[in-house]
Formats: structure tokens, sequence, C-alpha cells
């Protein structure tokens, strides 16, 4: 179901982000980008989908920078503008955005930031908020999913009162629910887009300390608006025992707390939408009526700190209050939130312990289902052109010998830092530092280092973060080798297009950036192989590892899996022969189901043979390469 | 029916099986009839051989939130056995209806023999100690009867709504069938979901005709 699928009034099933997405619609949005990444993904997703429906423009930028540099030239023009991203990518767009607060916005322009508390889909679990308050900009965070939309609804005018960037910040837990949401009317943009800069050097930075004092004049105006905005409520008795201030994903936690608890009549819960600057007046009042405070926010104890700050400001009018909270260890300082750990809190705060669980049940759940219950590894899928690409890795530094090593990147081959991809990447940080890193490690020689450096990245990172690296490298004379794992997909994120897939954001044909001419205008060795082909492959990084200095590109070209199957058929049937796999008596320690753990393996500890599950199986066919008995069998399906 | 208000439910199973389409399948009927519904999901692994868990919370006068507290599912609909324990453990109660697909899909360790699979029994004598009620249903096999391995989540939804524990019956979830699934699949996607409500019929106690 689309977005705009149903008829205003009506209530529809949205996820948080789809529902950020129908706000922007409701305030008449003309423009959207962004780079994909988790949990932030939905938001330009959705808007793709009827694009060409509201005649408005989606696209995947190629990085995060530029995706809010598009989205800004938009509102420079007088178009409410829309980007959304996660909270790394926040990171890569900072370096603009320090800027274009001074600089300032003329139509709307929403910066959505979706972080990822227990980096569930990330890398790390960074909260984002300090941002606003380092660039000076007004901060909402949703609580509800009816809030997430017209929450971004109201962010556009804010945004146009104060000419400037209004920053909605959400989480997993609001970005990647559901819940039903009442619709408004859509309001189609106009169509007078023009780039008309009212004063001198409006949208440049003239006259810095000018600026600078104009942006804490914004800040101003929106902490004024945030004062009576309806994004902030309080539940609860008059003067609370204990009074929680709350946002984001702590709203529904505090009220389920409170409520299980039956604390109704004595514990207050106020819930701040508007997060920074604090809505100072209202926050105060609220203070003033309890002598204890307990904060429930995800991450860190951003809203914390600032409730401290405005209490320091003001203890001589409000006397002395007792803070609970991350700082005070009444609530975890990592990971995510819960109900439980809510309760937890307020019953040690106020004495008053709850078992959550019925111990007797609770003993007798651990006793029964221990023993049966296993973890489960995520790895790559069956058939996964990743796999294969890090077996010919490992093989081939295996035969170089010289102790080379893989630095990783970010997208689904990160997971061959685990069994999966045969424990081969051993670095991993952000978009494109794996090519970053083998400039430094390539550039070692002169004093001592003599191991192969092999950098992986995948064809949307590439086109991300890693050219700026790969140039360096060239410009510089690193040695290292380059493996642009190309999958045709952003498939990590839910396969969005990119540059190299010929195919726009909105499902139109798009000119495709080619990967191999790209870098083989840099003057380089580059070479090509499919995955599947493992001695090719093996062979191909052999040589371009033992080759003398430089930059090598060896390009492992096949589509992902899941996107093959959703196209093709499978390209062979493919089954164990048992007379020919010999098991355990083989030798080769079970190569195919305990080294190369593709799921479509199993081993069959009954008749002590490999077997084939062929609901996983995808019949890419390439174990029967690994199989020293040539026991698996393929055959053309 | 139930009456419960919350009413919790949890959709379990492994990445690739379908739960994020079961919950909000059953989420869109629910908003339609005037249900309040908030879906958590676990999102990170889906597609990628992970435990998946989408947590839904029905309600008539309220919007909850996303995350169900420990102990406090009221039924728990597995697309996977072991999931279904798994998430019983530590959401369970006495009182939890459990209804789950019998068909494992292997962890990695249990595939590449490095650990054991329960056996059937097993699960069932842990499903029965920890529930007022556990089925086991054939999905998958019907599912693969029927053509299509994938269905087996619509299966398990059609055993679900037959065993009367979500507050809508068979009709209203239909409609949601016709209303969101092009020509080719819905005869398909029908065919499960009845699959899955004779199940359900013929596990129950029969009812006595008015």
């Amino acid at each position: 179901m689309s977005i705009t699928a149903y008829e205003p009034g009506a209530s529809q099933l949205l996820m948080g982000n789809e529902a950020i997405a129908r706000g922007a619609l409701e305030a008449g949005l003309g423009f959207a980008s962004a780079y994909p990444g988790n949990p932030s993904s939905e938001i330009i997703g959705s808007l793709a989908e009827v694009a060409r429906e509201m005649d408005i423009h989606v696209e995947w930028s190629v990085n995060e920078k530029v995706a809010l540099e598009a989205a800004a030239a938009a509102s420079f023009a007088g178009v409410r503008a829309i980007v959304a991203m996660k909270q790394n990518g926040l990171n890569v767009a900072s370096d603009f955005l320090m800027n274009l607060n001074l600089t300032g916005t003329n139509a709307g322009l929403v910066l959505v930031i979706c972080d990822d508390p227990a980096g569930l889909s990330s890398t790390n679990e960074q909260d984002s908020r300090p941002i606003a308050k380092w660039a000076e900009l007004p901060l909402l965070e949703p609580a509800t999913f009816q809030e997430a939309k017209d929450m971004t609804k109201w962010a556009f005018e804010l945004s146009e009162k104060i000419k400037n960037v209004c920053v909605i910040r959400s989480v997993t837990r609001v970005s990647h629910a559901r819940g039903d949401v009442r619709l408004a009317e859509l309001m189609p943009p106009g169509r007078s887009a023009k780039f008309a800069p009212t004063m001198l050097g409006q949208f440049t930075p003239l006259l810095v300390t000018l600026k600078h004092n104009m942006l804490h004049q914004k800040v101003k105006q929106a902490r004024e608006a945030f004062e009576t905005s309806d994004f902030n409520w309080y539940t609860g008795p008059e003067k609370p025992e204990l009074l929680i201030v709350t946002c984001g994903s702590g709203w529904y936690y505090s009220l389920e707390a409170v409520r299980s608890l039956g604390l109704e009549e004595s514990v207050g819960i106020l819930k701040l939408g508007t997060t920074w600057p604090l809505p100072e007046k209202l926050v105060q009042e609220h203070l003033a009526r309890t002598d204890k405070v307990l904060v429930v926010e995800e991450v860190d104890p951003f809203l914390e700190g600032n409730l401290k700050e405005l209490v320091g400001e003001t203890f001589s009018t409000l006397g002395a209050l007792t803070f609970y909270g991350k700082r005070s260890g009444h609530l975890p300082t990592i990971g995510e939130l819960d109900p439980d750990k809510v309760m937890g809190a307020i019953g040690t705060i106020l004495g008053r312990e709850r078992a959550a669980v019925d111990a007797d049940y609770a003993k007798k759940g651990q006793d029964l289902t221990q023993s049966l219950v296993q973890n489960r590894m995520i790895g790559f899928c069956a058939g996964c052109p990743h796999r294969a690409t890090f077996w010919s890795i490992k093989n081939a530094l295996k035969l170089d010998g010289r102790g080379g090593f893989v630095a990783g990147d970010i997208g689904c081959y990160t997971m061959a830092l685990g069994p999966s991809g045969f424990f081969q990447i051993k670095t991993v940080q952000s978009m494109g530092s794996g090519a970053g890193l083998a400039c430094g490690f390539g550039n070692l020689g002169k004093l001592g280092f003599g191991q192969p450096v092999l950098a992986v990245c995948g064809d949307s990172t590439f086109f991300h973060a890693a050219i700026p690296a790969l140039i360096n490298g060239v410009y510089n004379q690193a040695n290292f080798t380059l493996l642009i794992l190309d999958n045709s997909a952003t498939a990590m994120t839910g396969f969005q297009p990119h540059a190299g897939t010929g195919a726009s954001a909105v499902g139109e044909p798009a000119p495709n950036v080619d990967i191999e001419g790209l870098c083989r205008s840099l003057g380089i060795r580059v070479e090509l192989t499919d995955p599947f082909d493992l001695q090719d492959t093996t062979q191909k990084l052999l040589d371009l590892m033992q080759c003398d200095g430089g930059v090598r590109v060896l390009i492992s070209r096949r589509k992902c899996a899941l996107v093959r199957a959703r196209a093709e058929k499978a390209a062979y049937k493919v089954w164990v022969d048992s007379e020919k796999c010999r098991g355990e008596s083989c030798g080769c320690a079970r190569l195919c189901t305990r080294v190369f753990q593709c799921p479509g393996l199993v081993w069959d500890s009954e008749r002590q043979k490999a077997k084939i599950d062929e609901v996983i199986c995808s019949g890419c066919g390439v174990c029967a390469d690994i199989c020293p008995a040539s026991a698996i069998i393929r055959e053309a399906a | 029916m139930n009456e419960k208000d919350p009413l919790n439910v949890i959709v379990t199973g492994v990445g690739g099986q379908g739960n994020v389409l079961v919950s909000q399948f059953m989420g869109r009927a629910l908003v339609r009839a005037g249900y309040h519904v908030t879906i958590g999901e676990t999102y990170g692994a889906s597609q990628r051989g992970g435990a998946v868990m989408s947590h839904l919370r029905i309600s008539r006068q309220a919007q909850y939130g996303p995350l169900i507290p420990f102990g406090q599912a009221n039924v728990i609909l597995g697309l996977e056995p072991v999931e279904a324990l798994r998430v019983l453990a530590q959401y369970g109660n006495p009182a939890v209806t459990v209804i789950t697909n019998s068909r494992p899909v292997y962890p990695l360790a249990v595939a590449i023999g490095a650990a054991r699979y329960p056996t059937v029994e097993e699960i069932m004598t842990a499903l029965e100690e920890l529930s007022s009620r556990a089925w086991l249903i054939n999905a998958t096999d019907i599912a693969v009867e029927l053509g299509a391995p994938i269905l087996a989540n619509i299966v398990m939804v059609g055993a679900l709504i037959g065993a009367g524990v979500l507050p809508l019956g068979p009709e209203e979830f239909e409609l949601e069938f016709q209303e969101s699934l092009p020509g080719d699949r819905l005869e398909q996607n029908l065919k499960a979901f009845r699959r899955g409500l004779a199940e359900a019929k013929a596990r129950l106690p029969a009812t006595p005709s008015a």
C-alpha cells in the first residue's frame, strides 16, 4: 500500500518512516533525497514510489553530503525539501550542515536523522542529537506514528519561519515500527522554483559573526515556538512524587511502565517533542512541582544534560532536585530501552520493586528451552556471490603466503568478519574506509611493512566514498588491490538502485555509471572476474597481489542472489551423490558444511553425509567446485 | 474471540520466512476494522538467517508501544518451532497460546553439524509445559503441496485466525487479501489461508450447533 493509497480522514497502518514521508507530502513537498541506510531507508523509498503520481523529484543520492546539498538547493530555490539519513550518514553530511546553518535556507528544509540504538543494523549506536545543539538547529523527536507525520508537516513551517534547517531525530523503534495514523489532505507543491537571493551573499559565509548572531536569534525564535507546541504534553497528578521527562521512543515505554506499576496517581510524565532548544518556561513549570526527576531517553543522556544545564541556571528559584537516569545508573547508557527497564528504574527509585515475570514460570522456561534453543548467527544468503569471493580471497591469501589481509567496508560483505566470510575482513569503520586504510597500509613499505593489502567495497559504497580514496591511492602510489564486489544493488538496505544500476529511484531508466571504465580512466590495471568461477578469481587475485606497486582493481561482478531469485530461475539443480560423499572419512574435514557454510548445505548427522536443503538452495552450483570428492553434483536446471 | 485489551501477539520466525509480511497483513486488517495497532519489528537480520520477531499490540482504546514487556504475550505465532520456543521463554506466561509451524529452519550451527536440533517430541513437551494451548501445524508441507513453500506463513495466519485468538474473523482477513493482492496471487494466498483455517478447525473442540 503506498502512502497515497488512502483518502484523507482514513486511518492507515504506516511505518514510522512512511508517516514521516506522508507528513512531508501533506506539507507540499517538492524535492526529496537520501543515501539509503537503515533505519532511515523507507522515507525516501516510500516517496520514490509516489514521485511520478505527485510529480515531485525524489532521488537516491550518491552519499549523504550530496543528498543534503541537493535538498538545500531546492530550498534555496523556494521548493520544500526533505533529506533523510542514518546516524552514520549525518557524519558524512555534517561538513555541509555546519555551514548551511549559517547561510540559512529559504523554503522549508527538513533533515531527518534516524538513529539506531543498539546498532541493530549499524556499525555504531551514535546518538545524533548533539548535532542540533552544535549546529544550533531546532530538534524535534516524534514519539508516536501520528506524531511522526504531524511533526514532519510542522517542521516545514518552522523551518520556513526561522529560515533554517529543522532537524527531526527518529530511532529504530519509531522508524521501523508501524501504527495506525489518521491522514490529512495531500498538498501539491508550487511550480515556480527560482533561485533569487534577497540580499548580498545570502547563501555564502559573508560576514561570519553577523550570520552567527542571526543563528542565535533563529534559535530564540524556535524556542518561543516550542513553548506552546502541541508536541509537548504532561500526564499525571498535579504534584508528582516522581516526574518522568521523556522523548521519542521513551514515551510509550514510560507510559506502559507507569500503568503496569499502577502508579498513575503518583508518577507524572512530561513528554517533550521539542527537545532542543528546550522550552524552558514549560520545563521549569513542571520541575517546580516535584523534587525527583527521572529522564527516559535513547541513547546518551542528552536531554538529561540539557535539563541539568537549565536547572543549574535557575537553581535559586527551582530549589533542590534529584535527577535519576543514565548518569545515576538507573537506566543503561548503552543499547535500547524497553518498558521493563523503565519499570525497573521507577521501582528502584520509589522502593517498589516488582518481578516482571512470575519467578517459577521464568525458571521453568529457562530449564525447558535452554538446551533446545540455538543461537542463530547471521551470514551470507544461499547463493550469495560474496561467499564465493571471500572463498577465493581466503585461498589466494593462503597461496600468496606473505600475511596479506583484507581492509573491509560497509555493506552485506561486512559479515565476512565472521564465519560466513571465513573471518577474512580485519578492519571495518566507515563507508569507503577500507580503501582509505589501504592507502596508508600501502605506503608503509619504507617502514618495514611487507604484507599484501586488499581492500574491499561494494558497488554502492564505491560510489559513496571509495572513489576519493582510490584516487588518493593512485596519486600517492600506494601499494594495494581494491576489490569491488559489484552485486548490482544496495543489498544490505533493501536493494535500492544506485548510479551503477541503470535505474533511478523512481524506477525510470538512468545513465549507468561504468565502474570499470571509471577505474581504467585512472590509468591503473583493472581486471574483471565472475566470483562463481573460483579458480579464475583466485588466480586473478594472486596475480594482482603479486604485481609490483601502485593500485590495482579487481571487479568481482555477480548479481545479488536475492535480486537474482526475483528475476531468474535457478541455474542448476544441485544434489549430493551419497555414494561419492565419504563424510568424516574423506579427509576434507567436511569442507562443504563445516567451512564453506552455505545455509543450503546441511550435515546429515544420522547418515553422516552432506546433503542439500532444496528449500534453501538457490542453485548457484558453487559448492560443486569445492568438494574434493566431486560428490556435489550440479546439473543445468 | 479474544477480549483482552491490549492483546499482545508475537509473530516469530527466521529472516526470509515472511514474518514482516504476516504482521503487516494482520495489522492492516485490524486497522480497517477500527483497532489501534502497533507493530514493533526486529529488522536488521531479516533475509539473512537471523531470528526475527514482530510484536503486535492490538487495542480498542489506545495506541501501545512497539515492545511487549517480558512475560506479557497473549499469543505466539511461530513460523519456525524453535523460534516459538525462544520467544516463549522470554515473553510467555501460563495463559499464553502458541501456534507454530512444525518445519525447522536449521540454525547454521545445526546445518554444519556442530549442534543438535531438538526432536518434535522435545519441542512439543516444552511448548505444552509453558502454555495453556500449543499447536504444531505442518504449514510448510501444506504450502509445498500448494506449490509454493513461502506460503507457509499464510497457512499459519489461517491457523491463527481459525483458532479464534484474534478479535476478527476469517471474512475480515479475506477482505484484506482481496484489497491488497493482485489477482494471480490472490487465489493461491486464499487457498493457503483456508487450509490454515481448516487445520485450526480440526483441532478445536466441536461446538454444538445452535
